[in-house]
Parts: structure tokens; sequence; C-alpha cells
């Protein structure tokens, strides 16, 4: 009698494999079109030498920009609460005191520049609709290169950025990630009186018609994207957001490729809480089965000795 | 009363009353398998470890897990996945476990096909295990509504329309399936009550018919030989093992299944800690919204054979392609015409008729699968037709069979 | 005739293996089934002392139970100043004393109900009677109103935390 075991096992493991991969990698594949990452190089964007003058970029930013940044670090507070702000510009200028970090320092020269521009939604604003920031390509190149220089000055350094930080600053004001209790104004505080917790929730709805109307439609909550969406799209939408959404209202936001690893990272904070553990638990468990395989082996041929 | 004596120990005790070792022969040691049999006859027991995974994996869900619309969904991906201890890892093996236990469902139906062992006494194993397969089909389609993701909505919301029968127009049906006019919470609480109490009911129901349709024609083995299995039990038990055609169900057969079900476990935690994504479809990670239809639907891997014998066919056309694609497997044993109940590749024409079915529901898997576009449409809809006419065909191609 | 193929010791050694398996399961299930960690920490309510008025009585929440805060008046602390064991139940935060107990009659769980007129605490369910330190002063509660874990945090009371002046108390019999 031969044994046919190892055919049979070798015709089941083709047919999975096969039906594995028509239905997976190979139908993913053709639902989904390929984007290439480029690394966070921002080709498109002129080169910027850097080099600035930090003391004078300081001049220059308490001069230009906290009309409408804060820049919490150097206590200068926003003229305007979120949500006013927002419902004067369409969204919530951000604070300014990591930017330097956060972004690509070409991207920001860029940003300051022309920010339809660099942000790539030209398409959306035009000479009847016009970005809430105002181009300052008035500005000498060379006073634009100092006000990057006095962000960087001022924003923490990169080892000191959290996931948390990065993602608050590069995605938070659009969009909220309520399992980490992040809304687009702020942290959630916990509430001992329904009232005031009310409150709180009128003014984030608030803040959510405004950047509604501001982007056409309400920006997802981001909480399990890194699970309905995986890690490669995430990163190459953000890097550009119209080459997966083309004609999309979404900016590309110029952060630099460090952040969005941090950005990715929090993603999983978020989504994906338990991957340390799961690895861990796997390792062990792995281990534990091979025996428990190896047990039954070694019994299955005790008993058969005498049956052959 | 019956007469019952002192008890000598406690094995005697319940002797005396639940007859243990007559209970022990009958179901364990003195159960005869046949020797002459390989590692897929261990799928039974496979699918019996799959099946408690799932109950066990299920009931700690269950603790957690909220029926309702507005809570559902984050009851399963925050409460679950991120606050229960473990509960990450009832989650991956309750999704991974109700994937792979359809490969295992699937290989075991072939391997009967193959065999012949729905034919000559056996057509009732052949029915309850075909009743199973609807009843674990019942039971994935209703769990998957339970996260209450898009594909849990919009998949509901698909089937359910199929019931509106086309051109029949049964609208006041889909509506009174729903329990409302889209799936809602009404919906979903239903689906809830089957999952989790009377499908399960039914699948132990007719597990248990299952394993009693079994017992008076034995288990088959690769030659279709017929076995005279009390001469070759009283050959093993006068001390011949090794020249017995048969052997006990315990140890001897269990002994191997345990192997299979070691190797298997190791593939299955592989997938549980490493590979999932296959079992929990990105799509199903968004929450449920009636306003917004997914770029791409589909059903989970195990159904799309079945869907793609839908969809190439104009609407009602394609439900009946789809209710005869339902229930043809059932008939199995009463189409194959021929006298021969042995391994196809000794049958002529059935071994070309069994090899092309299964390359035929792999392609119609992947079209399911593939967008309706272009070459997968030409592809999907030959596919159907070969489904269709390769069952119309076997009562012809089999009736036609010499005897071996 | 031998019973089944031997079992042998191969098999006895993997029913152990399969066992361990069985324990690491049961370990697991017996962690899903632990309070969540947001329950744990809804355990924990702190209290700012500075919003109470004087014999105002205010119903706070703890662990999902009632709990009254009562600030006295410096009049009622003269009628209890000389009883040792009344003054023991009351919690000193800055100037102020506070009754601070679960607002559940140590009889069979109502809620009594405080008359500041009379300044007594008269649990309707069976006509049991507390001062306002919460000492019982008519049957039939078998004791004074029970007292939560605290701790005193500058101006603030935080209930759930275990301080050693709580602990001081439930060594005095103060409280269960």
């Amino acid at each position: 009698m031969k044994n046919k075991e190892p055919l049979i096992l070798a015709v089941v493991v083709f047919f999975t494999l096969v039906t594995y991969y028509l239905v997976e990698p190979y139908a993913h594949h053709v639902m989904h079109k390929h984007v290439e990452s480029e690394n966070f190089e921002y080709k498109d964007l002129a080169t910027f030498n850097g080099n600035g003058n930090a003391v004078n970029g300081k001049e220059l930013a308490m001069s230009n920009c906290t009309a409408c940044h804060s820049i919490n670090v150097e206590n200068m507070p926003a003229p305007m609460d979120a949500v006013t702000s927002a419902a004067t510009y369409g969204v919530n200028p951000p604070d300014l005191s990591n930017a330097g970090v956060l972004f690509d320092a070409k991207y920001l020269a860029a940003f300051i520049a022309d920010p339809a521009k660099a942000a790539n939604v030209s398409h959306k604003f035009n000479d009847t609709k016009m970005h809430p920031m105002p181009s300052y390509n008035w500005m000498q190149p060379s006073e634009i290169a100092d006000i990057v220089a006095y962000l960087q000055s001022i924003a923490v350094k990169a080892e000191e950025l959290t996931p948390a930080m990065a993602f608050e600053n590069s995605c938070g004001r659009c969009h909220a990630m309520g399992y980490e209790k992040w809304t687009q104004i702020g942290t959630k505080p916990s509430f001992k009186h329904k009232k005031d917790e009310l409150a709180f929730d009128i003014k984030v709805l608030e803040y959510e018609d405004s950047i509604k109307a501001y982007m056409g439609k309400l920006p997802p909550d981001l909480s399990m994207y890194i699970r309905s969406r995986n890690e490669h799209f995430i990163s190459t939408l953000v890097e550009n957001p119209q080459n997966h959404l083309a004609g999309t209202a979404m900016p590309r936001t110029g952060v630099s490729a460090e952040t969005m690893e941090k950005v990715i990272e929090h993603m999983k904070d978020a989504g994906d809480t338990k991957r340390h553990e799961r690895e861990e638990v796997g390792m062990k468990v792995m281990i534990y089965i091979i025996i428990f395989a190896i047990f039954a082996l070694l019994w299955k041929k005790q008993v058969w000795r005498d049956l052959h | 009363m019956a007469h019952f004596e002192k008890a000598t120990s406690i094995h005697d005790w319940l002797n005396q009353r639940l007859a243990v070792d007559a209970v022990n022969r009958v179901m364990m040691t003195e159960y005869w398998i046949p020797k002459n049999i390989n590692f897929l006859w261990a799928m039974g027991m496979v699918l019996v470890i799959t099946f408690a995974m799932l109950l066990v994996s299920g009931i700690f869900l269950l603790m957690y897990y909220q029926p309702n619309i507005d809570t559902a969904f984050y009851s399963v991906n925050y409460t679950i996945m991120r606050e229960v201890d473990f509960g990450w890892l009832w989650r991956h093996v309750h999704g991974v476990a109700a994937s792979v236990v359809f490969l295992i469902i699937y290989i075991h139906m072939f391997t009967g096909i193959y065999y012949g062992s729905y034919k000559k006494g056996r057509e009732m194993i052949w029915i309850s295990g075909m009743l199973l397969f609807v009843a674990f089909s019942a039971e994935a389609f209703s769990g998957y509504m339970l996260p209450w993701g898009q594909m849990s909505y919009w998949a509901g919301m698909v089937i359910t329309n199929l019931f509106a029968g086309g051109s029949l127009h049964a609208d006041g049906l889909v509506e009174w399936i729903r329990g409302d006019y889209v799936p809602a919470q009404a919906f979903l609480t239903r689906f809830f009550m089957l999952h989790v109490l009377l499908i399960p009911l039914a699948i132990m129901g007719l597990i248990g018919l299952h394993f009693a349709a079994l017992r008076i024609p034995h288990v088959n083995n690769q030659d279709g030989e017929e076995i005279d299995f009390d001469v070759e039990a009283k050959k093993y038990l006068d001390g011949d093992k090794a020249g017995a055609k048969v052997m006990r169900f315990a140890n001897d057969f269990m002994s191997k299944d345990m192997m299979v079900v070691g190797f298997y476990l190791v593939f299955f935690f592989y997938l549980v800690f490493y590979h999932y994504g296959f079992a929990m479809d990105p799509v199903n990670f968004d929450p449920a919204d009636g306003l917004k239809t997914p770029a791409h639907i589909y059903p989970e891997w195990y159904f799309l054979w079945s869907y793609e014998i839908l969809r190439p066919f104009p609407f009602d056309v394609g439900l009946i392609a789809f209710a005869f694609a339902q229930v043809i497997f059932m008939l199995l044993p009463f189409l194959d015409k021929s006298p021969n109940s042995v391994p196809a590749n000794r049958r002529g024409p059935f071994a070309i008729w069994f090899w092309v079915m299964l390359v035929n529901l792999v392609v119609l898997t992947a079209m399911g699968k593939l967008p309706p576009e272009g070459i997968f449409n030409v592809i999907g809809f030959i596919s159907a037709v070969l489904f269709i006419v390769q069952w119309l065909a076997l009562p012809f191609i089999t009736k036609l069979e010499k005897k071996v | 005739m031998e019973n089944n193929s031997r079992r042998g010791f191969m098999g006895i050694a993997f029913g152990a293996v399969a066992g361990i398996g069985a324990v690491g399961s049961l370990y697991a299930m017996k962690k899903s089934w632990d309070p969540l960690p947001s329950v744990k920490a809804a355990g924990f309510t702190t209290l700012d002392m500075t919003t109470y008025n004087e014999n105002e009585l205010v119903v706070e929440k703890w662990r999902g139970k009632p709990i009254f805060v009562l600030k006295l008046t410096s009049e009622m602390l003269e009628t209890i100043k000389d009883k040792q064991n009344d003054m023991e139940r009351l919690i000193k935060i800055g100037d102020s004393h506070f009754m601070v107990t679960l607002g559940l009659c140590t009889h069979l769980g109502c809620i009594p109900g405080y008359n500041p007129a009379d300044k007594t605490f008269l649990c309707a369910c069976h006509g049991g009677m507390y001062d306002v330190t919460g000492d019982v002063t008519k049957a039939p509660p078998p004791r004074g109103l029970d007292i939560p874990p605290f701790k005193i945090k500058g101006n603030l009371l935080v209930l759930g935390e275990v301080s050693d002046q709580y602990k001081a108390m439930k060594e005095n019999g103060i409280t269960l």
C-alpha cells in the first residue's frame, strides 16, 4: 500500500495557495492602484538652502504670523479661540511652536511663499476664493529662510517629538481620533457635569461645521484607519493626497519622513494598540504549539508501532 | 427500580448508573475505523476542534459585544481589541477560525466526493454534512453583520435584497426579513440572536445527526473497499493488530487525529498572530454608513464561487442559477448514477469531472473577488456556465460508467 | 484483553502538554473576565472641597454609590466638640470640617434624607436616624454611615485612594 499522503498534501496545499494568491494579493493589486513613495523629498518644490537668520526670523514672524497663529512656546496666544477661528477662516490656524521640526524645511519655505501651491490645493483656490493664509511671495527668499530658521530654532528636537504630538499637530486640526479622545479642538477632558460635557461637544460640532464647509465634507475620524487602510497607503496619501484622491481638498501637509513615521506610530497606537503584546504572546504560543505537535507525533508513533 | 449492588469503586458506581464501560466501548475503544485511510480522514476532528475554538472565543466576545448600531463597532474595535485583557486574542481567533473552518469544510467535502463517501448507504452522512455547510454559511453571514462595519452593512443590504426575487419584486419580504426598510437596529439584533443562539443549536444538532449517520455505514476507506467490520474486529481483538483491516477509534485513530490536529494548530496559530488580514477585511474597519457604498463590495472568500454564479447573468437568470448552486451539491448522491463506490481516479470520466469541478470552483472564487470588468467578466461567465453544465451532465457521465 | 492500545508514557506526556495549553487558556479567560481599565479608573472621584456651602448636603457619586458631603457650621461643631468619637468621624480640610460618608443607610441600604433645620438624617424606610457626623442616633441601623476610602490632596478630596487617616479610622472602628 503505497503511501500517498505526501502527494495528497501537496495537492491540498497547491489548491489552497493558488486560491489564496488569486483572492488576496492578486485581487487587491487589481482593485487598488499602487503608488510609489517619493520618500518625502518634495521634488517638485524649489531647492532650499537654509542658512537663515533666526533672530531676524523671529522679528518677521512676530510681525507677520502672529496675527493669525499662536506660538505657545513663546507665550504668544492665538488671537481667537479655535471655534471662532474655524468659523472665520474655515480651519483653525495651527500653533507654530513645532512647525520647524514637524515639516520639511523646503516645504515650509514654499508654503510661506504660496500656501495653496505648496499644499497642492490650487485647484480649489483661485481669484474668487482665496486661501485663508495669504501668500508671502512678496518677501525676499532670504527673509522666508530667516522665518524657517526661527521656527526650527524654537521647535523641540526631533527625538523629543512624540507620536501623539506629530499626529495632533500635523493632522489633528481637521481629523478627530475618538479612540484617543482627540477632537479637532483638543483632547476631550472628563467632565463632572453632563452640561459641561455637552457644551464641549457642541463646540466640537460647531468647529466640524466650519471645516465641513471649508473642505466640502468632514475629514474622517482616523481611529481605525491604520487597519481600514494600510501603512503604505496612508504614507503615500499624506505625501501627496492628489496621487490617490485626484481633486481632493485635503492639503499636502509637508511633513518630513520622520514626522510621517511618528504619525503612523500614533495611528497604530490608536488602531492596533495591542500589537506588541500580540507579538510577545504569539512567540510563546508558537513555541508551545510546536512542542504540542511534536508530542502528538510521538504519541501517534508509539500507538501505531504495532498497527502496521 | 432495577437492581443495584454496593459499589466497589467510583468507577463501578458510575458504571452501574451510566454504563460508562459500555459507552466507552461503543464510542471509543470498539468503534472500528478502517486502517486504509490517509490524513484527509482527520478533517472531521479538525472541524470539531475549530468549532470548539469558535465557541470558546465566541463566549468571551459575547461578554463585551453590544448588539446596538451605535455602540457595536466601538464595543468590538475599542472595548474588545484595546481594553479587554486578551480581547484581541479572542477576536483574532474567532475571525481566523471562521475563515479557516471553511477551508477545512471544503477539503472535507471534496474528500467525500473524491472517495465516493456519499454513495451506497452513506447518503445521510452526505446530506447532514451539506446541511451543516448551509448552517455554517448562515452562521458566518450572521456573524459578519455583528461588527457593524461598512462591509457588514452593505453585505447585509445586498444579500437581503436577493430575497426580493428579481422581477418578483418581493420588497415586502425583504423588509420583513430586515425588520426595517434598510439594515438597522432590528436587523442587527435578530442576526445577533441567530448567530449566538439559534444557528449554534442547529449546528450542534446537525453534528449529532452527522455522527449518528456515520455509525451504521462506518467510515469509508481509501479504496472504497467493503469491509466486514465484525470479522476484522475479531482479528484485532484476537491479537492480530497488524493484520486486521480495522483499528480502534480510541486511541489508534485518535492519536493520528491528534497529530494532524497538532500540525493544523501550528498553521492556525501562525495565522492568528502573524497573518490574519485575509480573515479581517480592511473595509470592515470603517464604521457602517448607509449613505456611502464602498468602492468594492465582496463577500468572504468562501462565498465567492457562489456569488460569481449570480453575477454574470441577467438578474432573474442569475438568481435561478444562484439558487441552483446552493442546492445542487445536496443532490449529489442521487445525481451520481454509477454503481461504483471507489475513488475517483478509478472511475474514468468521473475523475475528469472531479478535477474540472475543483479547478472551476477556484476560478469562480477568484472571479468573484475581482471587479466585474473586461476579461474577468468573460472568464466568470464561462466558468458559471461550465458549473451548471457539469452538474446537468453528471447523471449521464456516471450512467455510462462501467462497473469496476 | 489489554485495554486499548497501551496508552504508554507518550500518551500521558502528550496529555500533560495539552493540559498546559488548557491551563494557559484558562489564564487568558480569567484575565478577560477582569474589570476593564476604564472601570478601575472610574473608581476614583475627586471632589473640590472649596465648592461646598455650610449645612447644605450635596450628594456626589463614587463607584456608582451616593456620597453625602456636608460642610459643618461652627454651631454644629460646638455641639459635638466634646464628643471625641464624633469628631473623629469628620474630615478637616483647611479650616472646615466635613462629613463625608456613603449615602446608604447601614440597615438595609436606603438613602436617608437630610433635614437642615433639625440637622438630622432620617431614613424613611425604617426610621433610622443619624447626626451631622453620620453617627447613628436611632435604631434600627447597626452602625453609623460608612466612610469611603479617601485621601486629602490640598483642597481636593480623592475618594477611592487610601490615606493613613482613613486607615486610622478603620482601625479605631469609626467605619468598616
